[in-house]
C-alpha cells in the first residue's frame, strides 16, 4: 500500500504552514479536524472554501464531514470579520442585567443585525453565549478584550471611535 | 518524586516567601483582569521596590468577590482591598506595617466567614502558573500517596466512602462511576475532564482552571490510576482563553516535575494529558456529544447505553468527570473519604461552588457546605438584592433548571431538594432576579437558548423547542391565549419524555417551573395584556385590539 502524502499547501502564504503544523503534530489523524479548523480560524480569521477543502484532503475526511463540523460549531465563521468586532454577551446573567438593550442599540447604530458586519467592513456585531465573566455583567468584548458593567452610552462611544477611524 | 521530595520543594518555597515581611496577592482572574489588575500588579511591584519595602507581589487566581474587583489581599495581615487600581499602589505599599488604607478596605466578614473552601482552598493564595506554589500547599501529596501507598481499589474505596457526586449537574456517585470504568475490560482506557462549561451564568469551572489548574490535573491523574487509564483529555471552551493558557503552562510544568509522563513516582504508572478546545456548542457538555467532539466530529449525542464507562472515546472505556469533581479528589485522598463525608447532608456530601450573579450585591463565586439554605446563600453571603428592589426568584441549574421563588428559599441546598423544587443543581449557576424581571420572558429566553443550541439530531428537541419558542413569543407579545398554556404544558411533557439527551429532556424545566410558581404572570400577559415587570412590549397587539377604529365602533 502506498504511503499517504498530504496535498501541497494552497499557496505560499506562511499561515498555511502554521495550519499544516497543527496537522503534522497530530499525525494527520482524522480526529485533528476541529483542532486544525481552530488553527485556520485563528490564523486567517475565518474558514473559506479553500481552507476547508485543504484541511479535509490533508486529514482524509469527507468534505461533507469537514463542512458539517465547520457549520455545526458557533466558534467557526465562514465569513471574514470586520476590522473591529463588538461581541455582546447574551448569557443569562447579562440578560438579567439588560443586555438585550445593548444589542438593540448597537443594531440601531450600525444598521446591521447581530452576526453581521457593516457594509464598509469596519465593524462586526456579534453575540456570545456567556463568556464566564458573569460577576461583571453585562459584559462585551471589544476586539476580544473583556469590558464589564457596560452601559449603552459607553458601548456607543466605542462604536463611534471605530466608525471614524 | 517521593513524599520527601515534595516536602523539600514545599519547604524551599516557604523559606523563599518567608524572606519577605508581606505577601501581596493580586487577583488576576478574568473578572479583575478586565479591570487591568495586571497594571496594578506591576505598579505594586514597582512601588515596593521604590519604597524599599520587603513585600512579595504575587499574581493569583480568582478571590471570588468579582463585584468588588480588582481585589488585593495582603498577608499575613489578611487585609482585603477592593476596587484597587494602579494609582492606589503607592498608598497600599506605604501602609504596609502600619494602618491599612481605610478607603480601599473591603469589610465583608459575613461574606467570607460562612463559606467553607475545599475546591477553592488555593484560589487567590497561589500563583496558578507556579507548580511549586501548589506543592507548597500540599499539592500532589495525594497523587504520590495514591501511587505509593494505595491500590487502585483502595482509591475507589475512599471515593465511595466520601459520597462525592458528580458536580457537573447530574449528581451521579463518583465512586460508582470510577469502579464501573475500573471493571470494564480493555487495555486502553481514557479519562476526560469536562470543562465545557456551556451553562450561561456559571463560571466555577473557568475559575478553578484559571486559579488552581494543577489541582484538576492531580485529580485526573489519581482517577487514571484508579481506573487503569494512561491518557487523559481536558476539554475546555475556546471562550476561556486564559484558562487554556494557564492549563497549557501547567501541563508543561507537571511534565518537567515528573508528575505527568512515564513511570510517575518510579512506579509503572504512565499518564499524560492533552487539551482539546471546544468550539462553542452547549450540547458538548453532554458526555457522548463531548466524546464525538474530541473525535473531531459534530457534537451530537448518542443513545445510552452503552455508557461511556463501557464504550466511550474511540469505543474504549472512558471516565468523564466535571472540572469541579476532579478538583475535589486530591483533598479526599489526602484527608480521607470520611472527612469529606462529614460535611454536607445525608445524600449530598461535601461543598459546592456556586456562581452568584444577576440582581445581587456580592456577585461572584462562593463555596458553601451542602445543606446551607438558599436564603443564607442569597441574603447572607450574597448580600441580598440591591437598589431597593425586591427579590423575585433565583434560577439554578442553567437552561436545564428552574426558578425558585421567595417562599421556598429556606430549603437546604442538595441534589434532591432542588429537583423537588422543579429545578436542579446543575453546574452551580445561581442567577438572582428581582421585580424588574418578567418570568414569562425569562422562560422564553431559556427556550430560545435551547432552541439555538439543539444539535438537531432528535425531533422532539429540534422541533419541540422551536414550537415552544413560538408560543412563548406569542404570549410575550400579548397575543397568547389560555389554550396556549395547555399546549405548552403538553409539549413540555412530550419533549421531556422523548428527547435523546439531557439537553432536550431538561429544556422544558424553566417553563414548567415558572408555570408552577408564577402562573399569575402568564395570565397577566394573556388575559390582561400586561407585563408588570415592564419587560415585554405588547403595544402592537394592544393597539390592534382596542376598538378605536371607526368601523369597529360602528359595528
Amino acid at each position: 500500500m502506498q504511503a499517504f502524502t498530504p496535498p501541497p499547501l494552497p499557496s505560499d502564504d506562511k499561515r498555511w504552514k502554521i495550519v499544516n503544523g497543527t496537522m503534522r503534530k497530530n499525525g494527520f489523524a482524522r480526529h485533528a479536524l476541529i483542532e486544525t479548523l481552530h488553527t485556520v480560524q485563528s490564523s486567517f480569521g475565518f474558514l473559506d472554501d479553500d481552507a476547508i477543502r485543504f484541511v479535509a484532503r490533508s486529514l482524509r475526511v469527507p468534505l461533507s464531514q469537514a463542512y458539517g463540523v465547520a457549520t455545526f460549531y458557533h466558534h467557526f465563521s465562514l465569513k471574514p470579520a470586520g476590522k473591529h468586532t463588538m461581541t455582546i454577551c447574551t448569557g443569562t446573567a447579562c440578560y438579567i442585567k439588560g443586555t438585550d438593550k445593548l444589542v438593540a442599540s448597537a443594531e440601531k447604530r450600525l444598521g446591521v443585525p447581530q452576526g453581521q458586519t457593516t457594509k464598509d467592513g469596519k465593524i462586526s456585531l456579534m453575540t456570545a453565549r456567556c463568556v464566564g465573566a458573569c460577576g461583571r455583567a453585562p459584559v462585551v468584548l471589544t476586539d476580544g478584550e473583556l469590558v464589564g458593567q457596560m452601559t449603552s452610552e459607553q458601548m456607543l462611544e466605542q462604536l463611534e471611535r471605530w466608525a471614524v477611524e | 518524586m517521593t513524599i520527601e521530595e515534595l516536602d523539600q520543594i514545599a519547604e524551599s518555597v516557604r523559606a523563599e516567601y518567608a524572606k519577605y515581611d508581606h505577601e501581596i496577592n493580586v487577583c488576576m482572574g478574568t473578572g479583575c483582569l478586565s479591570q487591568h489588575s495586571d497594571n496594578l500588579r506591576d505598579a505594586l511591584t514597582k512601588a515596593a521596590s521604590d519604597k524599599g519595602k520587603s513585600a512579595f507581589v504575587r499574581r493569583t487566581g480568582c478571590m471570588g468577590l468579582c463585584a468588588a474587583g480588582p481585589l488585593v489581599l495582603v498577608d499575613p495581615e489578611e487585609t482585603l482591598y477592593q476596587g484597587c487600581h494602579a494609582e492606589n499602589a503607592e498608598a497600599i505599599i506605604s501602609s504596609l506595617g502600619g494602618e491599612p488604607v481605610a478607603a480601599l478596605q473591603c469589610d465583608l466578614r459575613e461574606h467570607f466567614e460562612q463559606q467553607v473552601h475545599v475546591v477553592l482552598e488555593n484560589s487567590g493564595h497561589i500563583d496558578p502558573e507556579k507548580i511549586d506554589d501548589y506543592i507548597a500547599r500540599d499539592g500532589y501529596q495525594a497523587l504520590v500517596k495514591a501511587l505509593t501507598e494505595m491500590t487502585p481499589n483502595e482509591v475507589i474505596q475512599q471515593l465511595t466512602e466520601s459520597g462525592l457526586r458528580g458536580r457537573g449537574g447530574g449528581g451521579y456517585p463518583t465512586g460508582l462511576k470510577w469502579s464501573t470504568v475500573a471493571k470494564a475490560s480493555g487495555d486502553i482506557k481514557y479519562v476526560i475532564c469536562n470543562g465545557d462549561e456551556g451553562d450561561p451564568g456559571a463560571f466555577m469551572d473557568r475559575s478553578v482552571l484559571e486559579s488552581d489548574p494543577q489541582r484538576v490535573l492531580e485529580g485526573m491523574a489519581i482517577a487514571a490510576y484508579a481506573v487503569g487509564a494512561s491518557k487523559g483529555y481536558v476539554y475546555v471552551r475556546a471562550e476561556y482563553p486564559l484558562a487554556v493558557a494557564r492549563l497549557t503552562n501547567c501541563l508543561r510544568d507537571a511534565r518537567r516535575r515528573g508528575l505527568l509522563g512515564n513511570s510517575i513516582c518510579n512506579t509503572p504508572f504512565n499518564f499524560d494529558v492533552e487539551i482539546r478546545l471546544g468550539a462553542g456548542a452547549f450540547v458538548c457538555g453532554e458526555e457522548t456529544a463531548l466524546i464525538a467532539s474530541i473525535e473531531g466530529k459534530r457534537g451530537q449525542p448518542k443513545p445510552r447505553p452503552p455508557y461511556p464507562a463501557v464504550s466511550g472515546l474511540w469505543g474504549k472505556p472512558t471516565l468523564i468527570n466535571n472540572v469541579e469533581t476532579f478538583a475535589n479528589i486530591a483533598p479526599i485522598i489526602r484527608k480521607g473519604g470520611r472527612w469529606f463525608a462529614s460535611v454536607g447532608t445525608e445524600k449530598s456530601k461535601g461543598t459546592k461552588v456556586f456562581a452568584i450573579t444577576g440582581k445581587i450585591t456580592n456577585t461572584g463565586l462562593v463555596e458553601v457546605p451542602m445543606g446551607m439554605t438558599l436564603r443564607q446563600i442569597i441574603e447572607g453571603i450574597g448580600g441580598g438584592v440591591p437598589d431597593g428592589h425586591t427579590f423575585k426568584a433565583v434560577q439554578t441549574g442553567g437552561p436545564s433548571g428552574g426558578c425558585i421563588p421567595n417562599e421556598h428559599l429556606d430549603i437546604p441546598v442538595s441534589y434532591e431538594s432542588l429537583i423537588q423544587m422543579g429545578s436542579m443543581m446543575g453546574s452551580g449557576g445561581m442567577i438572582v432576579m428581582d421585580d424588574t424581571s418578567c418570568m414569562v420572558n425569562v422562560a422564553r429566553f431559556f427556550i430560545e437558548f435551547c432552541m439555538t443550541e439543539s444539535c438537531g439530531k432528535c425531533i422532539p428537541c429540534r422541533a419541540g423547542t422551536a414550537q415552544m419558542h413560538t408560543i412563548l413569543t406569542r404570549i410575550c407579545s400579548g397575543a397568547g391565549s389560555m389554550d396556549d398554556l395547555e399546549l405548552l404544558v403538553d409539549l413540555c411533557g412530550t419533549i421531556k419524555e422523548t428527547s435523546l439527551c439531557g439537553l432536550g429532556m431538561t429544556a422544558p424545566n424553566p417553563v414548567l417551573s415558572t408555570l408552577r410558581y408564577f402562573k399569575n404572570e402568564y395570565i397577566d400577559h394573556i388575559v390582561h395584556k400586561k407585563c408588570l415587570a415592564g419587560v415585554c412590549n405588547m403595544d402592537a397587539v394592544v393597539a390592534e385590539s382596542e376598538p378605536n377604529s371607526p368601523f369597529e365602533v360602528l359595528a
